[in-house]
């Protein structure tokens, strides 16, 4: 039996106490906290009207004539607030979180690890980025065709995503995971190089 | 005859007063919450604004104000001004500073600066307590009660470090600091934008030494800073700088005579400028003059020129801007309001500037100099309950990471998220046996650890002696409503409490704080003492004359030999603790009299009505 800090009742599920209304040590799990199936299609205009109005309710600003151990548990259930807000309400670092907590975390991209489907890409791209560093100005415009093929694949993976979410809310099953965590690996890629792009072009 | 000796403690049990502190680099300010809003807390001469500067004489007390302000042209030597850009740093942070300002500074400046003043040495909270302290006694002499709990204003760019030593400046002055807020974020308070229910407004804060820029969204009372950007070493000091470094060329190649080493001299010109600067706000041209040692520099400096020499500074300013608005996800046309704070948002080419990037014409209604303390006293309300339905949601300034393999940093917190923020890290040891982990925080957004802000080590000690990679340490870093850094761990497996020992690469160790609070509480308490004895003297002084008018009384012989033996005999004890520094015995006999001369006062007023009823009989 999990009882509240202050006047030792039992507690139920929720942030504050039901008897004394003393506010509790927060949950760290994400979906927890804010009472959310762990699913991937999130409305976010009701997350976000949920994290105002909790935001009213749990800052410290609230609390600041309250005991030392309520002061604590504001400051820390404000910040598993913000830090929930701030992950789940983008898709990418939303299923970021749901991979990390299932163990199939992205880890740190190695730059060797080009999705297959790319290769031949990448090779392109690298020996136009190689003729651009040698002066060839030409090349200037290959880079800018291939910048926008691979904003367009990143259109693409998004729109997997999407469907990836609806397919893993729906069944909850671990290759959908398995899945998603592919395509975020490849669209992390994809804005990689993007990003080695428009260093060379700026 | 009797209420009137007793003394009223009854407000000592009521809720607090929590004031708002503008700690500003040229000057400072307190307000507080009135029935009708913020209002400024007056000084004792009616001057509000507390210049920030204090003066260190030879013997005696600190100077803060004014007065130390008039001593930079007698007694340079003796007087700081600016320590805010002091605030928080090492002596390799402020080199290029100290070229400007004309402090001494002594060894073992690295981790926390030391100025040098005749035989003290003083670091900067201890200076900026001064200041502080100054306000808490406007503020005490004004309400007339003890004030404890104040709201601190910094500079929304201002990292841990700063941050830190701005705390740690509150407690030195006596005060519980209950919340540092982002000088910008309390100017969109003061400036009640929340009566406009939705929006998106920006604030330019551009101070004596500091830059911030921040944007926030308005939602229904909720102020949510979306990003901050800014810049802690640059402010209208940098334009006193460049006119003084222009005037001293000028006079070099008029008087064939370098004045640079003369402190005097030097404080004089700065003087000059400052004023001229101010009046080129209103006027196309103004002269700067200098006399010094019977020679005359006089200079006509038009605006146009004005400009062109700041034009370098105003546009520091606006690389922040750009960046801030890229941050906060926002095109320039979606920000409906802009905000100017700080007295360099007078400088007309200021305004302009603001203006073409914004494509808006800036607020500049409240006074740029008041209002962040005013924005600081909302927040105080807030705080007390006073204010209801406001809140603000600010942000982390700056990125937080740890060092990594090669030097290399992995952000934990990124910049611009909501605080309170955390992070979890998982640690473990890389050698068998291994007792210690050492894990180094750092501030900033660049990619190696040498270049960002080095925070503190902190030492996960006393490790369980296990294989390499067997212990778990959670370790939770917490940056809380005031954008401080606390880090806690944790062994997973066996849930116990790890134990951590923090070097702080900068600032002063909680125990310096410690040293500092004590002696500041040591002299405050004398100055309670002194201050209670003499309170307690006046009453005496009241009763005694009162009892002294009794005896006079005919109600005084219609008293009993007893009564009137009681009253002198606690009367002559009175006397006696007069004389004594224990204000508290003084209370008692004070109150001890006014019990025995009960019977008189009651017989002096029958006395008194009968008069006046045989009166009207009369009649």
């Amino acid at each position: 039996m999990i009882t509240c800090w202050q006047c030792k009742k039992e507690l139920e599920k929720g942030l504050f106490c039901p008897s004394c209304n003393a506010l509790q040590s927060p949950p760290t799990d994400y979906f927890t906290f804010f009472s959310l199936p762990r699913h991937l299609s999130i409305n976010i205009e009701a997350l976000q009207a949920k994290f105002y109005d909790l935001s009213r309710k749990l800052h410290p600003d609230k609390y600041s004539r309250k005991s030392e151990t309520e002061r604590a548990n504001s400051t820390a259930a404000t910040a598993v607030l913000n830090d929930a807000w701030r992950t789940l309400k983008n898709p990418i670092t939303r299923a970021e979180y749901l991979l990390a907590q299932s163990g199939l975390e992205i880890g740190e991209q190695r730059s060797k690890d080009v999705p297959p489907e790319l290769l031949d890409e990448v090779f392109e791209l690298n020996m136009a980025l190689e003729e651009l560093r040698h002066g060839d100005q030409s090349a200037k415009v290959e880079l800018a065709t291939a910048r926008e093929k691979f904003q367009a694949m990143l259109a693409a993976s998004d729109a997997d995503l999407e469907n990836l979410f609806v397919k893993h809310d729906a069944e909850s099953c671990p290759p959908a995971l398995a899945a998603i965590r592919a395509v975020l690996n490849r669209r992390r890629y994809i804005t990689n190089l993007i990003r080695d792009v428009d260093k060379e072009l700026s | 005859m009797s209420s009137s000796f007793q003394i009223d403690f009854s407000e000592a049990g009521a809720t607090q007063r929590i004031i708002g502190i503008d700690l500003g680099t040229t000057n400072s300010l307190g307000a507080f919450m009135d029935l009708t809003g913020p209002a400024i807390i007056p000084g004792p001469d009616g001057e509000h604004i507390v210049p920030s500067v204090v003066a260190i004489p030879e013997s005696g007390d600190p100077i803060v104000g004014i007065e130390a302000r008039a001593m930079l042209t007698t007694d340079p030597d003796r007087v700081i001004y600016s320590v805010k850009r002091l605030m928080g740093r090492g002596l390799d942070d402020v080199k290029e500073e100290l070229k400007l300002f004309p402090f001494r500074i002594a060894d073992g400046s690295e981790s926390v600066i030391r100025l040098t003043i005749g035989n003290k040495t003083l670091t900067p909270p201890e200076v900026s307590a001064l200041i502080l302290k100054q306000i808490k006694t406007n503020a005490e002499a004004f309400f007339n009660e003890t004030v404890d709990q104040a709201v601190i204003t910094v500079p929304a760019y201002f990292n841990d470090t700063q941050r830190q030593a701005t705390k740690d400046a509150g407690r030195i002055a006596g005060l519980e600091v209950l919340r540092l807020v982002n000088e910008p974020t309390a100017a969109a308070l003061a400036y009640g934008l929340d009566k406009r229910k939705e929006g998106i407004i920006a604030v330019y804060d551009f101070g004596g030494g500091t830059f911030d820029i921040s944007i926030l969204k308005l939602h229904n009372g909720i102020f949510e800073v979306l990003a901050t950007n800014g810049d802690t070493h640059l402010g209208g000091d940098d334009i006193d700088n460049l006119l003084i470094a222009v005037a001293l060329e000028d006079i070099q190649s008029e008087w064939s005579e370098n004045i640079r080493g003369n402190q005097e001299a030097v404080q004089i010109l700065r003087k000059a400028v400052i004023e001229a600067k101010e009046q080129l706000s209103f006027a196309p041209a103004v002269k700067l003059s200098l006399e010094w040692r019977g020679k005359a520099y006089q200079r006509e400096l038009s605006r146009d020129v004005f400009n062109k020499l700041i034009t370098p500074v105003v546009d520091r300013t606006l690389t922040p801007c750009r960046a801030c608005i890229a941050d906060a996800n926002v095109t320039v046309e979606q920000i409906n309001e802009v905000v100017m704070v700080g007295g360099s948002t007078r400088i007309p080419l200021v305004r302009t500037a603001v203006e073409a990037l914004f494509k808006a014409k800036p607020h500049t209604e409240l006074n740029p100099d008041e209002v962040v303390a005013l924005g600081a006293a909302v927040q105080a309300g807030i705080l007390s309950g006073d204010v209801e339905d406001t809140l603000l949601l600010d942000v982390t300034p700056l990125s937080l990471g740890i060092e990594t393999m090669g030097g290399v940093v992995s952000k934990l917190i990124t910049r611009n998220s909501t605080i309170p923020a955390s992070a979890m890290e998982n640690f473990t040891t890389a050698v068998d046996g291994q007792r210690n982990v050492l894990i180094h925080v750092l501030q900033g957004e660049r990619e190696m650890a040498r270049d960002c802000r080095s925070l503190a080590r902190f030492d996960l000690k006393d490790i369980d002696p296990m294989p390499a990679g067997l212990p778990r340490i959670e370790v939770k870093f917490l940056i809380d409503a005031n954008g401080i850094l606390s880090v806690t761990a944790r062994e997973t497996r066996t849930g116990k409490e790890q134990s951590i020992e923090v070097k702080p690469s900068y600032g002063l160790t909680d125990e310096q704080v410690e040293a500092m609070i004590e002696e500041s509480i040591e002299k405050a308490e004398a100055d309670f003492i002194e201050r209670q004895v003499r309170e307690a003297r006046v009453e005496a002084d009241r009763i005694f004359k009162a009892v002294d008018k009794g005896k006079q009384n005919q109600a005084w012989d219609t008293l009993s030999d007893d009564e009137r033996e009681a009253i002198q005999k606690v009367y002559n004890e009175l006397i006696l603790a007069y004389h004594s520094d224990y204000y508290d015995l003084i209370r008692d006999k004070i109150h001890e009299l006014d019990q025995v001369t009960r019977p008189l006062a009651e017989r002096m007023m029958n006395t008194a009505v009968s008069v006046a009823l045989e009166g009207t009989k009369i009649e």
